[in-house]
C-alpha cells in the first residue's frame, strides 16, 4: 500500500511501484479526466502536476509521486490560475473534440504559474509537448494570453 | 418545399425504449423527420401513438419540452469535435425562442430506419453533412413547437396568439404583460393541433444563427468531467489490450503466454483468429502481459508487401488499367500547343485520433451491451449481433463522446473485435488499443497515383486537360449501392471532374486499384477532395509557372462563371496582401482555390524554408463562403483545425509498409503538427444567403496545395509527392554542413517541455 495525495486528498493505493501514475489515476482511483494518448510521453494528453510541475503521467512510475502533491484536471479549477485558464478556454471556445484539452490546460496552468506574462516563445516551449489532432493551437495560444492578461484576445463566445 | 403535418391523434408504435421513455415523461413532444429536405412535424401527447394509420410518417428526431421547462433534443448525429451539437441546438433554439443553455442534446440510439442520414444513406455522421441536411428540419420543428406552446398560452388567456411574444421560453401577452413559462404550457400544448407549416423567422431577425455561440459541450471538456468512450467504467469491468497480426490478412499461429500469466494483475489471455488480447485488473497489467507474450503469426499473402511495390502496382494500373471516365468535355486529346504533364503520389494515411480505439463490451448469453464513441452506431449494433449471434433487439449500444473522428470512427471493425473477445469472458471488458495498435491497424486513407496533363495555348491558357487518378475505392466496401452504374466511385473525382476553371476540353477519369485483400480502406478528413485539390491546385500552379504568370493572375484568367469562386479569391488575396510586397529570399506565398462540400474556399499560406530545408509556416489566410453561417465560431475553428490537420499530413504523416507491416509506431514516427509549428490563421467569412455548405472538412482539403505552392514560391522546388521530403528543399550542401558543425538541434524536432519525466 502506498499513499498518494491527489487534489488535496490522501488515498491509499494498492499498485506496483513501477505502474505509471496515469493508470493508477484512471483505472484504480477512477479519475478519468487525465487521458491516455500515446504511452511514451509524446502527446501530453496525460499531463498532471507533481508539486506544481507538469509531468507526463503515462511514463511516471507511481512510486515517484509518493510524498508529492498530485494535481489533476479535476482539481486544477481549485487554483486561481487553473480557474482563470479554464475560463479563458471557455471564453474563446478552445475545445473541439476535447480529448487533449485536460493535458493542454495542465501545461498552460503550469506555464502561467511560472511565467505570469509568457511570451510567444515561452508558450511555444511550454505547449509544444501537447498534441491536438483537432488543431486548436491558434486558440490555445490566444487563451493562454487571455488568462495571463485578463484581456480578451479574440471575439468572445456568448451564451 | 412541402410540409406534411399530422394531427396529434396519430398512432404511436414506438419500438425503441428511449423513444418510449421520451414520450412517457409527458410535456410536449414534437416528432419530425427529414427526407431530402422535406420536413414533417408531429405533435404528441403522452397518450398518442404514431405509425399504424400513417405508415408514411416515421419521425426520426424528437424535441421534448418538459413540464419543468427543459428542452431536450434527440438527434441522430454524434459529436466528435465538429460542433454539431451546438449548431443543431442553435437551429432549434432560434425558432423555439429559448436560450441555447436551456436545451440538452442526447445521442439517438442505433436505429437506421429512424435516423437515416439521407446524404450518407446510413445512420452516420460524416461527409460534412450535418448542418446541410438539418438546416430546414430543425427550424421547422422549433417553429412548430413554438406555435403550439404560444397557442396553448393564448387559449388559456383567451387572447389572439399574435399578441404573444416569447423570450427564453417564457410567453408574454404583450398588451397585459401576463407571462407563462413553456413548462406550464407543455401539457396543454401537446393537445394543440400542430400547424400545417409554422412560419420561419426572417433571417434579419435571427437572434442566434450567425452569432458566435459557445459550444454546448465545452464545460465538461475543460474540467475533465466529460466522459469519452475510453472513460466509461462499469461495475466488475476488467481492462484488455490487443495485438493483431501486423500483416494485413494474416492469422495467429500460436502464442506462448506462460510468462504473461505470471504477471500480477493479468487475468486471462484471449485469442481470436487474427489477434490476441490480455485481460488485466487494469491497463498496466494488461499491457505488461501483452508485451510478455511470445506470438507466432502466419503472416499470410501480404507478408512481403512494401510501399515501393504498392506504388509500382499503382503506376502499372495507371498505365495499363481500364479507366472509368467521370467527365469528358470537348476533345481533350490531340490539342495543339505546349503540353505540360506531371505525376503526383499521395501516401496512405492513418487517422491517429487523440483517443485511441477502444470499446467496452459486456456479452451475456442473452444480451450484449457496448459502450463506444462511434460515427456509425447502427453498424456497431449490426456487428455485435453478428459476432454474438444474438438478435438485434438484444444489442444495446451506448454511444459516447468521440475523442476525434476524422473518418476513423466510421468503421466498426474494432467493435466486432472487442465483442469477439468479450464473448470469452463473463464480465465486462474494456478493450483499449495501444497507440501502436491504433496506427498499425487503422483503416487507411488510400494512396493515390495521379497523372495529369494540360495543353496551353499561346497565351498560356489551358485548352485541354486530362486527369487520370488511380487508387482504391472506399465507397465500394462502405456503401456499395452508392457506386455509380458504370462502376464509378464519385469520391475519387470530387473536385477533379468539376473544376472552378473554364477549360473547353477536359477528361477526368479513374483507374480502380483496390488494396490487397485483408487491408482496410478508410474515409479520412476531406476524403476525395483532399486528394484531388492537392493535385489540381498544384498543377494549376505548374501551369501558371509554365505560362510565366503570377498564380493569382493566372487563376483569374481561367476562372469559370461562378461568382462565389471569384468572391473567395478576391477576399483572400486582399486580406493576404497578395502581390503587395516582395518577400525575402526563401520565403514564399502559395494559394489554393476550390469548392468542396458545397462551400467555396481560398487559402493563402506564407512559408519560410531554411537553407537546410526545414519548412516554417508564417501565416495563413482563409476566405470561406459556406452559405448562411449558423455559428461563425465553429466555422473559424473548423477551418483552422482542418488546415492544421492537412498541413500535418503534408509535412510529416505517411504510412509506409515493409515486409507487409506498417512501419510507423507512435507519434514519434507518425508525426503531426505541434503548437510551436502552427502559424496565425485568419479566417474571413463571405456573407451569404445561400444554403449552408459543409465546414468540417474543407480546411483540410485546401491545406496541402496551398502549402506546397508556397514552398515552390520560396524554393522553386515543385513537390509532387507527400509527405514533403525536406532533403529536396536543401539550398546546397554547405547548408547541411553548417548544421552538422553546430551544436544546436535542428528546429522541427519535438520540443521537450520542462521537467518532464
Amino acid at each position: 500500500m502506498i499513499v498518494l495525495t491527489i487534489n488535496g486528498q490522501d488515498r491509499q493505493i494498492d499498485a506496483p511501484d513501477e505502474m505509471p501514475l496515469l493508470w493508477v489515476l484512471r483505472d484504480i482511483v477512477g479519475l478519468t479526466g487525465t487521458k491516455f494518448g500515446c504511452g511514451i510521453a509524446q502527446c501530453g494528453a496525460c499531463t498532471v502536476h507533481l508539486d506544481g510541475q507538469p509531468v507526463r503521467s503515462c511514463v511516471l512510475p507511481v512510486a515517484s509521486a509518493v510524498g508529492k502533491k498530485i494535481t489533476t484536471i479535476e482539481g486544477i479549477g481549485a487554483t486561481d490560475i487553473g480557474k482563470r485558464v479554464q475560463q479563458a478556454w471557455l471564453g474563446i471556445e478552445v475545445v473541439q473534440c476535447g480529448y487533449c484539452q485536460s493535458g493542454q490546460i495542465m501545461s498552460a496552468t503550469a506555464l502561467l504559474a511560472e511565467k505570469p506574462s509568457p511570451t510567444d516563445a515561452d508558450i511555444d516551449t511550454a505547449m509544444s509537448g501537447n498534441l491536438c489532432r483537432c488543431g486548436t493551437y491558434v486558440r490555445i495560444r490566444a487563451a493562454i494570453k487571455q488568462a495571463a492578461t485578463g484581456q480578451a484576445t479574440l471575439p468572445q463566445t456568448i451564451a | 418545399m412541402t410540409s406534411f403535418v399530422r394531427p396529434a391523434h396519430d398512432d404511436a408504435d414506438l419500438p425503441n425504449p428511449s423513444r418510449r421513455e421520451l414520450l412517457k415523461r409527458g410535456g410536449l413532444v414534437v416528432a419530425f423527420m427529414w427526407l431530402g429536405g422535406a420536413t414533417r412535424v408531429l405533435g404528441l401527447d403522452n397518450s398518442t401513438r404514431i405509425g399504424e394509420n400513417h405508415p408514411l410518417f416515421a419521425p426520426n428526431a424528437f424535441v421534448r419540452v418538459g413540464n419543468d421547462g427543459s428542452v431536450q433534443l434527440v438527434m441522430p448525429n454524434v459529436e466528435m469535435g465538429q460542433g454539431v451539437y451546438t449548431a443543431q441546438a442553435m437551429l432549434l433554439a432560434e425558432e423555439l425562442d429559448v436560450g441555447l443553455d436551456q436545451i440538452t442534446v442526447e445521442h439517438a440510439p442505433p436505429n437506421r430506419k429512424l435516423y437515416l442520414n439521407p446524404l450518407l444513406g446510413d445512420q452516420a455522421t460524416g461527409g460534412s453533412t450535418t448542418v446541410r441536411y438539418c438546416w430546414t428540419a430543425l427550424r421547422d420543428a422549433g417553429a412548430a413547437a413554438r406555435y403550439m406552446l404560444v397557442n396553448a398560452a393564448a387559449q388559456r388567456w383567451k387572447v389572439d396568439p399574435s399578441q404573444c411574444t416569447v423570450a427564453r421560453g417564457v410567453v408574454t401577452h404583450a398588451p397585459t404583460g401576463r407571462t407563462l413559462p413553456y413548462g406550464e404550457l407543455a401539457d396543454a400544448a401537446a393537445k394543440v393541433t400542430p400547424p400545417e407549416k409554422a412560419p420561419l423567422k426572417d433571417p434579419k431577425d435571427f437572434q442566434l444563427i450567425g452569432k458566435p455561440m459557445r459550444r454546448v459541450d465545452s464545460s465538461g471538456k475543460v474540467d475533465g468531467s466529460l466522459i469519452f468512450g475510453l472513460d466509461v467504467r462499469v461495475p466488475g469491468m476488467k481492462i484488455a489490450t490487443v495485438r493483431a497480426c501486423p500483416t494485413f490478412g494474416g492469422r495467429l499461429a500460436s502464442v506462448d503466454d506462460s510468462h504473461a500469466r505470471s504477471i500480477p494483475g493479468v487475468l486471462r489471455v484471449l485469442k481470436i483468429d487474427n489477434a490476441v488480447a490480455v485481460v488485466g485488473e487494469h491497463y498496466w497489467a494488461a499491457k505488461q502481459g501483452l508485451d510478455a507474450l511470445v506470438i507466432q503469426w502466419d503472416r499470410g499473402a501480404n507478408a512481403h508487401l512494401s510501399t515501393e511495390q504498392f506504388f509500382a502496382d499503382m503506376a502499372h494500373a495507371s498505365e495499363h488499367g481500364k479507366p472509368i471516365v467521370a467527365k469528358e468535355v470537348g476533345h481533350p486529346d490531340g490539342a495543339k500547343g505546349k503540353t505540360i504533364s506531371s505525376t503526383y503520389e499521395l501516401p496512405l494515411l492513418a487517422h491517429a485520433t487523440m483517443e485511441p480505439i477502444n470499446a467496452l463490451v459486456h456479452v451475456r448469453p442473452d444480451a450484449c451491451d457496448v459502450w463506444v464513441g462511434s460515427q456509425v452506431v447502427a453498424r456497431c449494433a449490426d456487428i455485435a449481433a453478428k459476432v454474438t449471434g444474438l438478435p438485434p433487439e438484444s444489442i444495446t449500444i451506448h454511444n459516447q463522446y468521440l475523442g476525434g473522428g476524422f473518418g476513423r470512427r466510421l468503421f466498426e471493425e474494432s467493435v466486432g473485435q472487442a465483442v469477439a473477445f468479450g464473448k470469452q469472458v463473463d464480465y465486462p471488458i474494456k478493450v483499449v488499443w495501444t497507440r501502436e495498435e491504433d496506427i498499425a491497424q487503422d483503416c487507411y486513407r488510400p494512396a493515390y497515383y495521379d497523372r495529369i496533363s494540360a495543353t496551353l495555348d499561346d497565351n498560356g491558357k489551358p485548352v485541354a486537360w486530362t486527369h487520370r487518378t488511380t487508387g482504391a475505392s472506399v465507397l465500394a466496401s462502405f456503401a456499395p449501392p452508392a457506386m455509380g452504374k458504370n462502376g464509378l466511385d464519385p469520391d475519387l473525382v470530387e473536385c477533379a471532374a468539376d473544376l472552378p476553371y473554364a477549360i473547353p476540353n477536359l477528361r477526368s477519369e479513374w483507374v480502380r486499384h483496390d488494396f490487397p485483400e485483408g487491408m482496410r480502406v478508410g474515409w479520412w478528413r476531406g476524403v476525395g477532395p483532399t486528394h484531388n485539390v492537392m493535385v489540381v491546385e498544384s498543377f494549376v500552379d505548374e501551369l501558371a509557372h509554365a505560362a510565366g504568370k503570377d498564380p493569382v493572375a493566372y487563376r483569374r484568367e481561367i476562372l469559370g462563371e461562378d461568382p462565389r469562386v471569384r468572391g473567395v479569391l478576391d477576399l483572400a488575396t486582399e486580406k493576404a496582401g497578395w502581390g503587395k510586397e516582395t518577400l525575402p529570399p526563401r520565403h514564399g506565398r502559395g494559394i489554393a482555390l476550390a469548392a468542396p462540400f458545397g462551400s467555396y474556399l481560398c487559402v493563402i499560406v506564407d512559408v519560410e524554408v531554411s537553407p537546410q530545408g526545414v519548412v516554417s509556416l508564417k501565416r495563413a489566410v482563409a476566405a470561406v463562403d459556406c452559405g448562411i453561417v449558423v455559428n461563425p465560431n465553429t466555422v473559424e475553428a473548423q477551418i483552422q483545425g482542418g488546415l492544421v490537420f492537412g498541413w500535418s499530413a503534408a509535412l510529416y504523416s505517411g504510412i509506409t509498409l515493409k515486409q507487409g507491416a506498417v512501419e510507423q509506431r507512435n507519434f514519434n514516427d507518425y508525426r503531426v503538427m505541434r503548437l510551436n509549428e502552427t502559424p496565425p490563421i485568419e479566417v474571413h467569412i463571405v456573407p451569404s444567403k445561400e444554403k449552408p455548405g459543409g465546414i468540417g472538412e474543407p480546411g483540410t482539403v485546401m491545406a496541402m496545395a496551398a502549402l506546397t505552392n508556397a514552398i515552390f514560391a520560396a524554393t522553386g522546388v515543385r513537390l509532387r509527392k507527400l509527405p514533403i521530403d525536406t532533403s529536396l528543399l536543401v539550398k546546397d550542401k554547405g547548408a547541411l554542413n553548417e548544421v552538422l558543425s553546430a551544436t544546436a538541434p535542428v528546429d522541427g524536432a519535438p520540443a521537450n517541455a520542462r521537467n518532464l519525466s
